[in-house]
């Protein structure tokens, strides 16, 4: 006669021995990419690199804040908002129409089961436009632009504008495809136009996600500006380059605070447009 | 009484038509059937759950590919035409589903008005959006269903019942010259449902629409449609004068089935999307 299992071997979860292995493995394949990276947290700790942070860091209080230094921060920090803003703008109008081409959710051959062939290679392929423009980094795209434009902002504004309309178009197209998709669904079974289907059905369900990640990229951008500031695009990073160069702390403290108030700033905005579309 | 069946082209006409529950699908849901609909007909079809109620609907509506078997609609294969040409007859029927396909977040007139999508140019749906031109169309469709005071609410601040009539009231306002209402009564209360099937029933015979519309309320459909189809496992078992349906064929309709008047579950609202996390 066999005994009924015990309680304690009928309440033993079958995944846990899987969950463990899972675990096990996980730390077995990360262990060499730390040996790689040369990561060993024991050098945070060294007391004579902790002294040099020290002086480095200590430099930054109190921030330089006379005036003349206070009006070409100003100025600079305008110069790259209106980087960020103009690539950013520029970036929107590419990602937007490669986008509406690349995401599945309008297509009207999709409808009854298989894409056609054609739609499929023309959906394909702009996937890849993106992928190649947001792989490239905004720093090389820089890199060639001021070969072509010259030093100067205009160089920023087109890096941004391609690596930036890369990013935007994935993400975008991502974002109408986990959308619910009956809204959009039922629009164009009953013969609407695509952009109709789209302004109809899908945008009402997602204009919060898009809302936010557009401005979630531009407060990416104020940052980007401070690489491209690095090769001469102008802006706060340049400013911020030649600040470090000359161990110049002060400065480096007060440019960093007007980083935190712009990207506080993009916080409170994508908030507020939240509370609006949702 | 149907109208002479030579001289016209019927609007639906079904040949040893096989089809799949959803696009890209195997497996035949509706197997050998023939239908043949004419213009201004009024038809109800019935069956238990699982029976290709919703499939044939469905189906009518280009929305699935036949298996096998042919499907002609206003006297064309919708499967032999382009797929631009096949979106233009999709402009000349209406699908409602079971489940409103409401995006949330919209208001009930704009959501209303897009069932006249298919017959607006791209700028004047534009301006809908901004502004609604035809509120006084959506207002009379949602007045017929009794639900006019909800014109300038949002949709995800309506109640199922509401939300189905909303969904109803986007038929009505549509300008397709065949409805297909997917068990338009499946969220609403007795003396509710009997209003809105009268509603479409008689908004159909005045504009010369035909209408197609499946139910579980057996009772409704021999009281209020001329004419019933009835399905059981993908086959047609009924066609004909909703007095040639006597009992004992409705209880081998319905045999090893729940009790057909018995409510039907009432469909989960459209949950929103899930919130993005970048």
């Amino acid at each position: 006669m066999r005994a009924a299992p015990l309680p304690s071997a009928r309440l033993h979860d079958p995944a846990l021995l899987r969950r463990g292995s899972m675990l096990l493995a996980a730390a077995v394949l990360l262990w060499p990419l730390l040996v790689w990276t040369e990561f060993n947290p024991a050098t945070l700790f060294d007391a004579r690199s902790l002294r040099a942070t020290w002086r480095f860091v200590s430099d930054f209080v109190p921030p330089k804040h006379d005036a003349a230094f206070l009006a070409e921060l100003a100025r600079e920090t305008w110069r790259t908002v209106a980087i960020a803003t103009a690539g950013l703008t520029l970036a929107w109008l590419i990602a937007v129409p490669l986008a509406l081409v690349a995401t599945a959710r309008l297509s009207v051959s999709a409808l009854a089961g298989h894409i056609g062939v054609l739609p499929f290679v023309l959906r394909q392929g702009v996937r890849w436009v993106l992928i190649v423009l947001r792989s490239i980094p905004e720093l090389v795209w820089a890199l060639v632009f001021v070969r072509v434009v010259g030093l100067g902002p205009t160089a920023g504004v087109l890096a941004i504008a391609i690596a930036y309309g890369g990013m935007l178009g994935k993400v975008y197209a991502e974002i109408l495809e986990s959308s619910d998709p009956a809204p959009t669904q039922a629009l164009l079974r009953n013969g609407s136009g695509r952009l109709q289907a789209l302004l109809f059905g899908a945008l009402p369900a997602c204009s919060s996600e898009l809302v936010s990640y557009t401005v979630y990229r531009w407060e990416c951008a104020i940052r980007s500006s401070v690489v491209l500031g690095f090769v001469g695009a102008g802006g706060l990073g340049q400013q911020l380059d030649s600040a470090t160069k000359m161990f110049a702390g002060a400065e480096v403290g007060a440019i960093l605070l007007v980083f935190i108030a712009l990207v506080a700033l993009s916080d409170r905005v994508s908030a507020a447009l939240r509370k609006v579309t949702a | 009484m149907r109208p002479s069946a030579d001289t016209q082209v019927p609007v639906i006409e079904l040949r040893d038509f096989s089809a799949p529950a959803a696009p890209g699908a195997r497996v035949a849901v509706l197997r050998g059937l023939n239908l043949r609909i004419e213009a201004g007909e009024q038809v109800a079809v019935i069956g238990a759950s699982g029976a290709g109620k919703s499939t044939l609907l469905m189906a009518l509506a280009c929305a699935v590919q036949p298996l096998a078997g042919s499907l002609s609609l206003f006297g064309t294969n919708p499967w032999q035409l382009s797929s631009a040409e096949r979106q233009r007859l999709r402009a000349r029927l209406f699908l409602a589903p079971q489940v409103p396909p409401l995006p949330p977040r919209q208001r009930v007139v704009t959501a209303v008005l897009a069932g006249r999508l298919p017959a607006m140019s791209l700028l004047s749906s534009v301006a809908t959006l901004w502004h609604p031109q035809r509120a006084d169309l959506a207002e009379a469709a949602l007045a017929a269903l009794d639900v006019a005071d909800k014109l300038w609410h949002r949709v995800d601040r309506l109640s199922g019942g509401e939300r189905q009539r909303v969904g109803l009231a986007r038929a009505l306002v549509s300008q397709a010259e065949l409805w297909l209402v997917d068990e338009p009564l499946s969220a609403l209360d007795p003396s509710r449902a009997l209003q809105v099937i009268d509603t479409l029933i008689d908004s159909a015979r005045r504009e010369k629409r035909t209408l197609v519309c499946s139910l579980h309320q057996v009772a409704v459909a021999r009281e209020r449609f001329p004419r019933i189809v009835a399905l059981r496992a993908g086959e047609c078992v009924y066609d004909g004068p909703a007095a040639g349906l006597d009992d004992d064929a409705l209880r081998a309709l319905y045999a090893g089935t729940p009790a057909p008047d018995a409510p039907p579950v009432p469909p989960a609202a459209a949950a929103l999307p899930e919130t993005m996390c970048r």
